[in-house]
């Protein structure tokens, strides 16, 4: 096959999956233009420009101190804060998560109950952002429902130990609101896809509710569940809005430390820290999802 | 039997304590926004909402930019990839790249480089927010690219391409009046999607000073916790309201196809 084909495309000049198509023409190139051109300006330029960024100093001459200084002081604090933050709410979002979704996939699939928690998480998960802060403010803030009830009811000062709300602990909270959700939309297809039939092949079999988790159902869902967990962390990495909202002094986390630097808070002499942070945070993320790219082929590979 | 019976139980406790954890500060919203003086209730932070200016054009601004950035993105997206689907499919890979990259460059960061860019954009077309959609149309293109993509992918494209084509129809007449019906419950899916996202974002609009929104709801609750509450309450319910007709839009097609 393979040494065949180069001699068959050969005279006619056609490329390798010309079939009906031929070669395309230069006319049909320029219709992918418009696509090319608006991505590359508005995504590829504004993410080259972040990158090489990261490696120049204020006169633009290169330089690897801006990645060094992410390795000192506050801002490694932050990546270490940041990574902590994501992989405990991703944790804790993906165990939670997995028991939701267990629990409406069982029911009606065209049910209310599975519309109402999917349209909810979908709302939650992406549209979150500053209203989830303002949920939280109202819940438990100085003044909220809970916080309220708390002190005049049961005696128990919210706020006794610290504003806790304000800092690591509050953000810890918050995030599971989005990220339990998320479970929900990325792990109920793998869910969906447990056929029945093999659940009734281990009853016929004499097999109990364990020994269809330990040897079905658990292997069968341990890739995307575990796929899940990166995607989890990548997106509590990448979060701002929440957090932005909530924590207007001080940048724990690292999404705030940009923040200081797109808002002016900058020592002269330090402009591209901001992008070498942002290199930063991209190289995590990319690895979260990197791993998981890996982590998905292998399994398609014993799947098949 | 008895393991039907322990599932049910535990279904049940699973939805009960998540369906609290997740209810509770919607009512807590609720509640918070209709506090009025010496514990009575009041709607003057509800009725607040109309009579803030600043509130309702940031509204607008929004309202506007979701419909624009949808439009946008349409246009870029549906006609070049179905011209890829039929004619240049060696580009396939490079523009699936390119569609989920914003999924690997967090909002916060692009910013860090859109600002320079939306210096120039805006020295060239003005300081109006609508200059957003730019920005925006880039954040919806992963979704809108896998909605757009499982719509093509569920239609014989070639096949319906070749047909209109052998009758002498233009390509423009083939997206517009073939393609375009065919996954129009992709498009409707895709669109949704975005106008919740546009809606939703706060990132890049805040950090390029742009007032939308979320911008200002977050600036009101600086002074006026109640109004910002209020409109994140709406605002939760409204996105809700927006994908939960998501939910049916699938379906209805499925329906009609079977009744046919």
């Amino acid at each position: 096959m393979t040494s065949v084909a180069p001699v068959a495309a050969a005279p006619g000049g056609s490329t390798r999956k010309g079939g009906a198509a031929g070669r395309p023409s230069v006319a049909a190139w320029l219709v992918a233009v418009p696509f090319l051109a608006f991505v590359g300006t508005f995504l590829v330029y504004p993410t080259v420009l972040v990158l090489l960024g990261a490696f120049q100093d204020s006169n633009g001459a290169f330089t690897l101190e801006n990645l060094t200084t992410l390795f000192k002081g506050v801002y490694f604090d932050s990546f270490v804060r940041s990574i902590e933050l994501s992989a405990l709410t991703a944790l804790i979002g993906a165990i939670f998560g997995a028991l939701l979704t267990w629990a409406i996939s069982v029911g009606n699939p065209d049910g209310m109950l599975r519309r109402i928690v999917v349209a909810g998480s979908g709302v939650l998960a992406q549209f979150g952002g500053v209203p989830l802060a303002f949920a939280f403010l109202a819940t438990v803030g100085f003044e909220g429902l809970v916080t309220k009830f708390l002190r005049d009811n049961v005696g128990i000062d919210l706020f006794a130990g610290s504003a806790w709300l304000f800092e690591l602990p509050g953000l810890t909270l918050v995030y599971t609101f989005f990220q339990i959700p998320l479970m929900v939309i990325v792990f109920l297809p793998a869910l969906d896809g447990l056929r029945p039939q093999w659940r009734e092949a281990n009853a016929s079999l004499g097999g109990t509710s364990w020994t269809y988790w330990r040897h079905v159902g658990g292997p069968i869902l341990t890739p995307p569940f575990l796929g899940a967990l990166l995607l989890l962390f990548a997106n509590a990495f990448s979060a701002y809005a929440t957090a932005a909202a909530l924590v207007s002094q001080g940048s724990p986390i690292v999404p705030l430390q940009i923040r200081g630097f797109l808002t002016g808070e900058v020592v002269l002499g330090q402009e591209n820290l901001g992008k070498a942070l942002g290199l930063g945070m991209v190289i995590v993320v990319s690895i979260a999802m990197g791993v998981n790219v890996l982590l998905q082929r292998r399994v398609a590979k014993w799947v098949r | 039997m008895g393991s039907l019976v322990k599932q049910r139980v535990l279904r049940t406790v699973v939805l009960l304590i998540l369906g609290v954890y997740f209810i509770l500060p919607l009512i807590a919203m609720a509640e918070f926004s209709t506090r009025g003086k010496n514990n009575t209730r009041s709607f003057e932070s509800w009725t607040a909402i109309v009579d803030d200016d600043g509130l309702m054009e940031a509204l607008t601004n929004s309202l506007l930019l979701s419909v624009t950035s949808a439009l946008l993105m349409l246009v870029l997206l549906v006609p070049t990839m179905a011209w890829i689907r039929l004619r240049l499919p060696q580009l396939q890979r490079l523009v699936e790249f390119l569609c989920l990259l914003p999924l690997a460059i967090p909002a916060i960061v692009l910013v860090v480089g859109m600002a320079p860019l939306y210096a120039w954009v805006n020295y060239f077309l003005g300081d109006s927010p609508l200059t957003l959609t730019f920005a925006y149309t880039i954040l919806v293109l992963p979704f809108a690219y896998r909605a757009v993509d499982a719509g093509l992918a569920a239609i014989d494209l070639k096949t319906l391409a070749e047909a209109a084509r052998s009758l002498g129809a233009s390509w423009f007449t083939v997206l517009w009046k073939v393609v375009v019906p065919n996954i129009r419950v992709a498009l409707i899916g895709a669109s949704l999607l975005s106008v919740a996202l546009v809606l939703g974002e706060f990132t890049i609009a805040s950090l390029l000073n742009f007032d939308t929104l979320q911008v200002q709801v977050n600036l009101l609750g600086k002074r006026n916790a109640g109004v910002s509450i209020a409109v994140s309450l709406l605002s939760l319910l409204f996105a809700f309201v927006l994908l939960f007709a998501l939910s049916y839009v699938g379906q209805r097609r499925r329906q009609t196809v079977v009744e046919e």
